[in-house]
């Protein structure tokens, strides 16, 4: 009995008398056979048992003496009408050098992106609601990286950020971003896949056919965006919903790290590490170890199960 | 109901351990030789699985187990069978056994992500100590070698011909696979079956591949099927194309090929053996098995333009017309036939072994002949019919204004059974899982059995249900006249609900775990099928009622702006609108690169689907409200000009 009680802890974490309680709650326990059988038969179990785990790393590198770049990783579930719903929200803000308070701007991008976001949800995460919202995910985004852009403007007008924000629900990822901070798909069999496309000038240049990916890489302005947080009149976020990779990991980071490590190396710190604690360790470490020219930000998530 | 996941889990898990001490007591010195004969132990009817899959009967044994006929006994009322398909895993040493459950779960988790008619659906897998289970639909029908064997001559070159079609299908989309190509790498006549509609299913899928690959020394695939690469251990697109030459070779000449030398077909010219086969398809054939992999078809797309080029000379399309006569032009295209009912046609089309069956206003039910239009029966129900039939086992099933759903003998046009509502049916019939799911101006959703033609539940919504319930992981999602949409599950029980601002009378589509609708508040609508979460919503200029139809990253939608938009389902960005002169009230289809839809406006409009670009478009002399069918690269489409049109796609 203790055997498989550990077991199983390993499997579910410490969720087992919590997930009684839960129940208790909502079915007025205890459940006779048959209604067990109800819920279980309910559930597919290859869609179900999801859990979302994140973790992260920054570093202000080995060349500067101020952090401009900001990070938020929220992980919880939320509960719904369809069951215990993964919920993440997992923000990189890198502001821009050479221009006026960069750090606030980050700051104040992911505050606002955050505070919107969790506002919105605030009453499925703290209250129980039955009814879906009915604004879809891409338009919280939207409208929070609209907010953020204004309040930006009004705390450190002049100042520019990246942003790459993404929010998880149930298996569904939307993301917002602006800049050249990035997300990741990085897969266990070692393939990378970057989900988002730079706002840079280096990168528009690849794309038009004017420069070739080597070139890029040396590329003398490649720290110019053309499309920026803060700046601009309008301003228009890639804004996009894709699924959860799995199994997998989502990567968001600043271009302190993937712009000095290769991918090659970002994959193994990632998929050698025994947890996701330890992989964001080894990432900062391999962006200070390749000289750490830039400050450093990485978030990573992965769903399990 | 809000129960922890973790805690379902649980008990899903304990449950299974009760059920391995209970069924397998002697596991652990289970280790006999998987080549052997007989299979070690295999389930005896009678045997439940996870407290749910009743053991019928073997219906195949297998290099690592055996595959089961079995009963869901989630659906009491019903028999709803699976095929379960066991992998015993025999291996010695700890490492090497924990590799082989983890490769058997990745192809699991792999081929639930395919959807395609010709591969089958997963529904379950579990693992029971050294036991793996798959759940797949079960198939009703033969395996392709039984078909060759149990004829007694030469099977006829159409019947081959329309299976290979069929096959360079499903190999394209499996090919064409992202992110990494699959390889099916072991087609041969036993992996191909043939299901009641005569279409082919792959069975066996890559299972065989990832459970040999850690085993040393083992060719993958089968010897006499596969080409000579593959024997190297490569495994490339083309190696399918060769082997499906050699399924098809075996299935024209009747000569199995394990019995032969590997790469001998040149040594066993086609028609010397069957004079009968035309030599356009053996010409086919033999470059699909040419000994260089860079001599055969380059794709399974291009191997089917050739096959199709040999449907079309040997007169195996001939019922569809001559294809040099309906020359695309923008203007004057000509219809194949045209078939005039007594009264509007608002329906859609539904096509069934070379016989195309419609509904009309006039109360009829239509059966012609998809080739040449000609009229073989109709039936008359007392109410006008304006949805889509549904066919499934030799019968039609068709919603009336007469609140009744019809089910009728799809060869004679008599009725089986009827079953009532109390209210008009404008609903499509959706038929899953022993169930015909069908709403009803009556303000409910109806299930109803199959077999008995009984009620099997109805659930209750707002207003009345018009659009065509959709099913998928379990779950039948349907909106009403309110707005109100429902995912309910098959026991009739609501999982979630969502709400559009007005009616929801557009089906739904789902690819992935999204759905797709449109509605009249002017919105389509992404949401998450698991939570009915709202993933993006895009605004059309006015109402639409028309059901989306997805196609890579694009989900298109007509609206009665006149527009027919193009989306892209990732990011909800528009990528183009094309304008018709009148409301768009059916729903688009693609076929190959072509976009077909209909407009109020009378014109049925093909464009190029990427861009919106128009190709052709052909005027009838009424709106056109129903959605147009393609099939074998014909366009069906019926107008409220009282007529039914067949036109080169």
């Amino acid at each position: 009995m203790n055997k498989l009680s550990r077991w199983l802890s390993q499997l579910f974490g410490n969720n087992q008398s919590s997930s009684a309680t839960t129940q208790e709650i909502a079915n007025t326990a205890p459940l006779s056979e048959q209604q067990i059988q109800s819920i279980v038969s309910n559930q597919n179990p290859r869609f179900d048992l999801q859990q979302l785990i994140s973790a992260c790393g920054q570093s202000v590198g080995k060349q500067r003496d101020l952090n401009e770049d900001s990070l938020l990783a929220i992980t919880t579930t939320m509960a719904g009408n369809s069951g215990n719903l993964p919920f993440g929200l997992y923000i990189v803000a890198d502001g821009m050098g050479g221009h006026q308070f960069g750090e606030v701007a980050s700051n104040a991008a992911i505050r606002t992106v955050a505070g919107y976001v969790l506002r919105k949800f605030h009453p499925y995460l703290f209250h129980v609601k039955t009814d879906t919202m009915e604004e879809s995910f891409q338009e919280i985004m939207q409208a929070a990286v609209t907010d953020a852009q204004r309040a930006i403007q009004r705390e450190a007008p002049g100042s520019g950020t990246t942003l790459t924000a993404a929010l998880v629900i149930g298996q569904q990822i939307t993301v917002a971003h602006v800049g050249d901070s990035r997300a990741y798909f990085i897969y266990p069999d070692g393939r990378i896949e970057p989900i988002t496309r730079d706002h840079s000038l280096v990168k528009r240049l690849e794309e038009l056919g004017h420069i070739t990916p080597d070139e890029a890489a040396n590329y003398p302005h490649r720290n110019v965006l053309y499309r920026a947080l803060g700046q601009g009149e309008i301003l228009d976020p890639d804004i996009f919903t894709i699924g959860f990779p799995q199994p997998g990991y989502l990567m968001i980071c600043s271009d302190g790290l993937w712009g000095v490590v290769a991918e090659q190396d970002l994959i193994r710190s990632i998929v050698d590490a025994p947890n996701l604690q330890r992989a964001c360790q080894n990432l900062v470490s391999a962006a200070n170890t390749a000289g750490g020219p830039d400050n450093i930000s990485v978030v990573l998530a992965q769903l399990i199960g | 109901m809000v129960v922890k996941q973790s805690s379902a889990n649980y008990n899903l898990l304990t449950r299974r351990s009760e059920l391995e001490t209970r069924i397998f007591p002697e596991l652990s010195d289970d280790r006999g030789d998987d080549q052997g004969s007989p299979p070690p132990r295999q389930l005896q009817a009678g045997v439940t699985l996870a407290k749910r899959y009743a053991i019928q009967e073997v219906i195949g044994v297998g290099g690592m187990g055996s595959v089961y006929r079995a009963r869901d006994m989630h659906f009491p009322s019903v028999t709803k069978l699976v095929a379960v398909k066991e992998m015993i895993n025999s291996a010695p040493d700890p490492l090497v056994r924990e590799t082989i459950v983890q490769n058997f779960e990745r192809e699991a988790n792999l081929l639930a992500t395919l959807q395609h008619p010709s591969i089958p659906r997963i529904s379950d897998y579990f693992t029971v100590e050294s036991r793996s289970y798959l759940v797949l639909e079960f198939i009703h029908g033969k395996d392709m070698e039984a078909i060759i064997n149990d004829t007694g001559g030469f099977l006829p070159e159409d019947q081959v011909l329309s299976w290979a079609i069929e096959l360079c299908d499903v190999l394209n989309y499996l090919h064409k696979h992202k992110p990494d190509p699959i390889i099916f790498r072991d087609m041969k006549p036993s992996n191909v079956m043939i299901n009641h509609n005569g279409d082919v299913i792959l069975v066996d899928f890559g299972i065989a591949k990832t459970f040999q690959s850690g085993i040393k020394g083992t060719m993958i695939g089968t010897e006499g099927y596969s080409p000579p690469e593959q024997y190297r251990g490569e495994a490339t697109p083309s190696a399918d194309i060769y082997a499906m030459g050699a399924t098809i070779h075996h299935a024209l000449t009747r000569r199995d090929p394990r019995l032969e030398p590997p790469f001998s077909f040149s040594e066993r010219p086609i028609r010397r053996i069957n004079s009968a086969v035309s030599p356009e398809l053996e010409t086919v054939v033999n470059m699909a098995l040419e000994y260089n992999p860079e001599s055969r078809f380059r794709t399974a797309a291009d191997m089917k333009q050739a096959l199709m080029g040999v449907a079309r000379k040997t007169g195996a399309l001939v019922r569809m017309g001559n294809p040099q006569t309906g020359t695309i032009q923008a203007s004057g295209i000509k219809p194949l036939w045209s078939f005039k009912c007594e009264d509007e046609i608002r329906g859609t089309p539904a096509l069934f072994q070379g016989t195309l069956y419609i509904g009309s206003y006039d109360n009829n039910l239509y059966a012609l002949g998809a080739g040449d239009g000609k009229f073989q029966w109709k039936y008359p129900t007392d109410g006008g019919i304006v949805s889509r039939p549904a066919l499934f086992e030799g019968n039609v099933y068709i919603g009336s204004e007469d609140k009744r759903l019809h089910v009728v003998s799809a060869r004679s046009g008599k009725v089986v059974w009827t079953y009532f509502t109390n209210g008009p049916i404008r609903s499509s019939p959706r038929i899953a899982e022993g169930h015909i799911f069908v709403g009803s101006d009556d303000y409910h959703i109806h299930a109803v059995n199959i077999n008995s033609g009984r009620m099997a539940w109805r659930f209750e919504t707002a207003d009345a249900v018009r659009s065509t319930p959709f099913v998928t992981n379990d779950l039948v999602y349907v909106g009403c006249e309110t707005g109100d949409y429902y995912a309910v599950d098959f026991r009739g029980e609501l999982k979630w609900r969502f709400r559009a601002k007005r009616a929801i009378t557009s089906s739904t589509i789902g690819a992935g775990q999204v759905l797709y609708f449109s509605s009249v508040d002017g919105t389509l609508y992404s949401l998450d099928s698991r939570n009915g979460w709202v993933i993006w919503r895009f605004r059309l200029g006015k109402a639409s009622i028309s059901t989306p139809c997805v196609v890579d990253d694009f989900v298109f939608v007509g609206a009665a702006d006149g527009f027919i938009y193009a989306v892209e389902a990732k990011s909800s960005k528009e990528l183009w609108r094309f304008r018709t002169e009148h409301q768009v009230n059916g729903s688009p289809v693609v076929y190959k690169d072509s976009l077909y839809c209909g407009s109020v406006d009378g014109n049925l409009y093909c464009l190029e689907y990427r861009t919106g670009r128009l190709r052709w478009k052909f005027g009838t002399q009424g709106a056109i409200t129903g959605t147009p069918l393609v099939y074998d690269d014909i366009v069906y489409i019926g107008s409220t000009d009282h007529q039914v049109y067949a036109l080169l796609a």
